[in-house]
């Protein structure tokens, strides 16, 4: 139950710590920004990870696992690739 | 490793992820930011793959290439007119990912192996602390049924916003009795979440809560399009945040968590601007319905006899003179890839010694910031941009304003005619500015479908046509001057 309270503790931490951070972002940069944002949201690759190497586990949990460790990858890995694509574009001047 | 340590990385990858979010505040440090996120991502990633939990790396290399090799192709090939589309794709995958977690989560605190598909519907008998003891158990499983419900929405909805961003979807469906239907499947869900609490080994409420949120998904989003898209896709960005943070729950993983509510919150802060910025509330575009209609406005009587349309190369006599000039784009200006040639046209002014900038409204486009990324991509500096509270003052003192593929937002109706479906939203006040130069195919209305009086006005000239065709012969009509 401490446990919990801890998380929950740190989950409205998070918001409030949210709200101050991304109303400061300028609306040029908005679009980074979401697609950043959906970079960082493939973090989901952690719990997908456990999921999908545990062995002691039935096949079906595997295979969830699979599909995703598959759709995290794809949110981390195109995320921050095309985030870096129009980052780079702002910067250039 | 000792879970000490994991916690640890864990902190540090969290507190990665805010610099990243940081860095995002100020374009000079925005690609440091990134980088830095990365960075947390890839520590996190490595951290939990010596977790001595992991012993079977069949699926994580199939899923990390898999997964790799999409990402990456998308990200590289994706044209910037495009975006939106690849991040309607991003927030559904991120959704799908949650979904799946928590469907491993709960079959694998279930215990019993389904080897056949009528065997994943068949009821377990399982202790009642299979999911931790009392109100721990209780609010794990509270958590796998919300994590499903909203990555399931998530889902489908982004697949829908896909469909219709990339126009496969053209038209719009709804339940019958629109926001009632949708209120059914979402009461239906919400019971079976409740169902599986009481009762864990019920599979069927868990397969029910699936595909009742697959379902929901769908009819949310089906009904909504054009225009209204922004706040559908910032909506999702944040359900996929929320969906993740929730998994975070689950697992009792505290970086999950932290991220999850990052991404949840600016993906609501982005709504609520959106909306602002339309002068509407979330219910309002949820349910797909502008205001109430007010006058009927014939578009005749407000076009007949006043509209004065005029040739690239008279526009280029205008801009000869001209010592300010705001370009205006819309969406209209990312389907015809006309970001170069706009580019262009302001270089050509710019070197006669014309200041150019550009008036950016916040919904233009179809995703927050969409005009800005097509014009940094034309190599447009980016304090040329600017954003309307600061623009809009300055229009008095503007000699040419040129719209590129931009409608609702100019139209005047909605700061006069009060009637109107569109009073009240914050527009760029473009018809202050001595001179209005249209870029457009027709007089067809808008996503409002209201006509605008802007194009009537005696200062207003109407340049019909291709968007990129039109600025590319001002911009040589301009040079040859």
């Amino acid at each position: 139950m401490e446990i919990l309270i801890l998380l929950l503790a740190l989950f409205l931490l998070s918001l409030f710590l949210g709200v101050e951070l991304i109303t400061k972002v300028p609306p040029t940069l908005h679009t980074p920004l979401m697609s950043g944002t959906n970079a960082v949201s493939g973090i989901t690759l952690v719990g997908a990870l456990l999921a999908a190497g545990s062995d002691s586990s039935p096949i079906l949990v595997n295979g969830f696992g699979f599909i995703a460790v598959t759709l995290a990858t794809i949110n981390v890995v195109g995320g921050y690739l095309v985030t870096n694509r129009m980052l780079a574009m702002f910067k250039r001047k | 490793m000792s879970p000490s340590i994991v916690s640890f990385v864990y902190l540090v990858a969290g507190v990665l992820f805010i610099l990243g979010i940081k860095g995002l505040t100020k374009p000079k440090t925005a690609v440091r930011g990134n980088t830095l996120s990365a960075l947390g991502m890839l520590i996190a990633v490595v951290v939990t793959l010596l977790d001595s939990s992991i012993v079977n790396f069949t699926y994580i290399i199939a899923g990390v290439l898999v997964g790799g090799i999409i990402g990456a192709t998308m990200a590289l090939k994706i044209q910037m007119t495009s975006m939106p589309q690849m991040v309607a794709l991003l927030n559904g995958f991120g959704g799908g990912a949650s979904l799946t977690i928590a469907l491993a989560e709960y079959y694998d605190n279930l215990g019993s192996a389904p080897s056949s598909f009528a065997e994943l519907l068949s009821p377990v008998t399982i202790s009642a602390s299979a999911f931790g003891q009392g109100a721990e158990g209780t609010i794990a499983l509270i958590s796998i049924g919300l994590t499903v419900l909203i990555g399931a929405v998530t889902l489908t909805g982004s697949f829908v916003a896909f469909s219709k961003l990339q126009e496969l979807m053209k038209k719009s469906y709804g339940l019958p009795g629109g926001p009632i239907g949708n209120g059914i499947l979402l009461f239906a869900a919400a019971a079976a979440v409740i169902a599986l609490v009481l009762n864990p080994g019920n599979t069927v409420a868990m397969v029910s809560i699936v595909c009742l949120a697959l379902l929901l998904g769908l009819f949310l989003v089906m009904p909504i399009g054009g225009a209204d898209m922004p706040v559908v896709i910032a909506l999702l960005n944040s359900y996929s945040g929320i969906a993740a943070a929730l998994a975070g729950f689950i697992l009792g993983n505290t970086v999950l968590i932290v991220a999850g509510s990052l991404v949840g919150t600016s993906g609501l802060i982005l709504t609520q601007i959106m909306c602002l910025a339309m002068n509407r509330s979330l219910a309002n575009v949820l349910f797909g319905k502008m205001a109430a209609g007010g006058d009927v406005v014939d578009a005749d009587e407000i076009y007949a006899g006043k509209v004065t349309s005029a040739q690239p190369d008279e526009v280029a006599l205008m801009l000869e003179m001209a010592e300010r000039v705001v370009i205006v784009p819309g969406y209209g200006m990312a389907m015809a890839q006309a970001q170069h040639a706009v580019r262009e046209l302001a270089d050509a002014m710019e070197a006669r010694g014309t200041e150019v900038e550009y008036g950016i409204h916040p919904v233009a486009g179809r995703m927050p910031g969409h005009m800005n990324v097509l014009l940094a991509e034309a190599e447009v500096p980016y304090d040329k941009l600017v954003e309307m509270d600061r623009i809009n003052p300055t229009f008095e003192d503007t000699d040419v304003v040129i719209i590129i593929g931009a409608n609702d937002v100019t139209n005047p109706m909605a700061r006069e005619s009060e009637g109107s479906p569109i009073y009240g939203m914050p527009i760029l006040n473009v018809d202050k500015a001595k001179n209005v130069v249209v870029i457009k195919r027709s007089l067809s209305p808008g996503f409002a479908g209201l006509p605008n009086p802007l194009f009537a006005m005696d200062h207003t000239l109407m340049v019909y046509g291709d968007g990129k065709k039109a600025v590319i012969e001002m911009t040589t009509a301009l040079n040859q001057a």
